[in-house]
């Protein structure tokens, strides 16, 4: 007997759609990139990027994701561990809260930033009666990135947390074993999968965010552009292969990224099988 | 170390899920804690542990472990090992780790050394049988195996008092006879104080020196297994530890009716429910004066040392069980759609909420 939806016909027709679909949408832009970055040679992609303001950005890109990574990384965790391992009123609505930055547009995000924290804003203008200017500035960049990648971690590790229980943290407990000990020997080892993966898409969005960061920072060359700014000044400016070249770093780190996501799956499912 | 449990309550929100209890368990007593799901039994193993904490409103309880007034410490200071029903071993720990755990977290000048951990551990896993599977992770163990990881993890740390919270009910029946008798064994030989929860009324009767029957949040009768099934307190308690028949009917005159079924009682007349195990049930091809009780036999389970027979009557609400003998099965040529007589050979009534067992007449 033939199992549901395993006719040949329309076996061979979903699979041929799918390769189709995923070779028109996704392989060819990217191949396009990188024969565009590399279409005047090697030599005027190379001076393109080595370009002291693309530098800039690149720089100014890492630094953002690097700081963004470790406040998502322990908001994440705390709030997990807070929605899994406490009952309180109002649990359902914070679960529901951690989502609005998936909800909202990224530009509505950096509208509402600029409205609180720019120099006419709420907060802003106290801060600017003290001199402490968070817009247009690098803060106001961080502040964004980390408002946009904050669900991430915690998404990745709440249903893991959930399905896991809370039994082996309570047998540890009976054994004597501390909260910070608790955590550092049963509940960190059980999630560091997951939390690895949470890391990673929140180095990729970080790394690639646009809308929210373009509100915010004012995109001064040098200053506060980063690599996504960058690329799209570039491409205004009719630099395409510039803008291609920047493209191209920025697909480079997409690629890492999910060759890191891919290697940390293998070995999971590896671990699992083995055991 | 003996356990003292006083006015201990607990609220759920608005529920209760236990109505203020006082339970006294003595020094390497090995108590079972019996009821049916939502009795309040898991509720109150985890009060004593610490893993919850008992109603502080409208007047505090006590628990006091020997002399030592437990109420406010932690779950982690209150030396206890606690056994979960589906074993909570660190999955990502090997099985020695897995034991050797709650000597490791010790505080450094409590802990032993490297080598006496070792040492420790290993003597435990020889005594749970297991030193072969030392460096096995648990998900590579059966399901026995790793409950016995998970006692031994809990006996390591040398606790004051071990609580089980339904040991043997994810295994299946074999498994769980062995790891009782194993058990049991097992607690002669170190005489640690021992509290464990189950649903099982066997496995109570068989285990505790001493069972607490819980229903709905209270406890109905704590006594020895014997003194329990030979006098229930009340009708919940008889009809929990095993099977029930029932015979309701009108008594007048010192005779039970129903239907066409009569049964000689010495009662006052009323509305009368008797209650009978099937061991109490005999049957024979005939009638006597006084005891007519027609059966018909609708279904046979030959397994097991005794024949279950299971009857039906047009005066029965709902079918009896009676268990037969080979021998008597044998000679009475039992057949499916055979009619028999039903003689009472003892029966129960809790009208008042006590048990009387009563002698049937002429039997």
């Amino acid at each position: 007997m033939r199992r549901v939806g395993d006719a040949p016909a329309i076996r061979r027709l979903l699979i041929t759609a799918a390769v189709l679909l995923s070779a028109l949408f996704l392989l060819l832009p990217l191949v396009a990139i990188f024969a565009q970055a590399f279409s005047q040679g090697v030599a005027v992609f190379w001076t393109n990027v080595s370009n002291v303001y693309t530098l800039h950005a690149i720089g100014l890109t890492l630094v953002i994701a690097l700081l963004t990574i470790p406040v998502c990384l322990v908001f994440g965790v705390a709030l997990a561990w807070l929605v899994t391992r406490f009952r309180f009123p109002g649990r359902r609505i914070l679960q529901t809260l951690i989502d609005i930055p998936f909800a909202v547009s990224p530009v509505v995000a950096g509208l509402v930033y600029l409205l609180l924290y720019g120099r006419g804003g709420w907060i802003g203008s106290f801060l600017d009666g003290h001199d402490i200017q968070l817009m247009f500035a690098w803060p106001g960049i961080l502040m964004v990135t980390i408002f946009v990648t904050c669900p991430f971690v915690a998404r990745e590790l709440i249903p893991l947390m959930q399905a896991q229980g809370t039994r082996e943290e309570e047998a540890a407990v009976t054994l004597g074993a501390s909260g910070f000990t608790t955590f550092r020997r049963v509940t960190l080892p059980n999630i560091k999968w997951a939390l690895l993966y949470g890391v990673i898409l929140t180095n990729a969005r970080a790394v690639g965010e646009f809308g929210a960061v373009s509100v915010v920072s004012g995109a001064i060359r040098g200053q506060t552009n980063t690599l996504p700014l960058h690329l799209e000044q570039l491409y205004q400016d009719y630099n395409a292969v510039g803008a291609f070249s920047s493209a191209a770093l920025l697909a480079l780190i997409a690629l890492l990224t999910l060759a890191a996501k891919a290697a940390l799956q293998w070995r999971a499912t590896r671990r699992e099988a083995f055991s | 170390m003996s356990i003292q449990l006083h006015n201990i309550a607990k609220h759920f929100g608005r529920t209760q899920a236990l109505e203020p209890i006082d339970l006294d368990i003595q020094d390497g007593e090995l108590v079972g804690l019996l009821g049916p799901s939502g009795s309040g039994k898991t509720t109150l193993l985890r009060i004593i542990a610490g893993l919850e904490s008992a109603d502080t409103a409208p007047t505090a309880g006590r628990i006091l472990f020997g002399e030592r007034d437990v109420t406010h410490v932690h779950v982690r200071d209150r030396r206890i090992g606690f056994v979960f029903q589906h074993y909570a071993l660190f999955r990502h720990m090997s099985v020695f780790d897995n034991v050797a755990f709650g000597l490791t977290v010790m505080p450094r000048r409590e802990r032993p050394s490297k080598g006496e951990i070792r040492a420790r551990v290993l003597r435990l896993l020889e005594m749970v049988q297991l030193a072969h599977l030392a460096d096995r992770l648990p998900a590579q163990l059966s399901g026995g195996q790793q409950q016995r990881v998970s006692l031994a993890r809990a006996l390591a740390v040398e606790p004051d008092v071990l609580l089980l919270d339904e040991p043997f009910g994810a295994l299946d029946a074999k498994v769980r006879q062995e790891l009782r008798r194993w058990l049991r064994r097992l607690h002669e030989e170190l005489g640690f104080t021992s509290v464990f929860v189950t649903h099982d009324q066997e496995e109570a009767l068989e285990l505790s020196d001493r069972v607490v029957v819980m229903s709905n949040g209270r406890i109905e009768q704590i006594d020895t297994p014997e003194a329990l099934y030979r006098a229930p307190k009340n009708r919940f308690v008889f009809e929990f530890l095993g099977e029930v028949n029932h015979l309701e009917g009108r008594v007048q005159d010192g005779m039970l009716r129903c239907g066409d079924a009569q049964l000689n009682v010495n009662l006052p007349d009323g509305d009368e429910e008797l209650l009978l195990r099937p061991h109490e049930v005999r049957l024979a091809p005939s009638f006597e004066s006084g005891v007519h009780l027609p059966v018909t036999v609708t279904a046979i389970s030959l397994v097991g040392a005794e024949v279950r027979v299971e009857l039906e009557a047009d005066w029965l609400a709902a079918p009896w069980l009676a268990t037969v003998r080979h021998a008597d099965f044998e000679r009475l040529k039992i057949h499916r759609g055979q009619r028999l007589y039903a003689h009472p050979r003892q029966w129960h009534r809790f009208k008042d909420e006590t048990a009387r067992p009563r002698q049937a007449p002429a039997s």
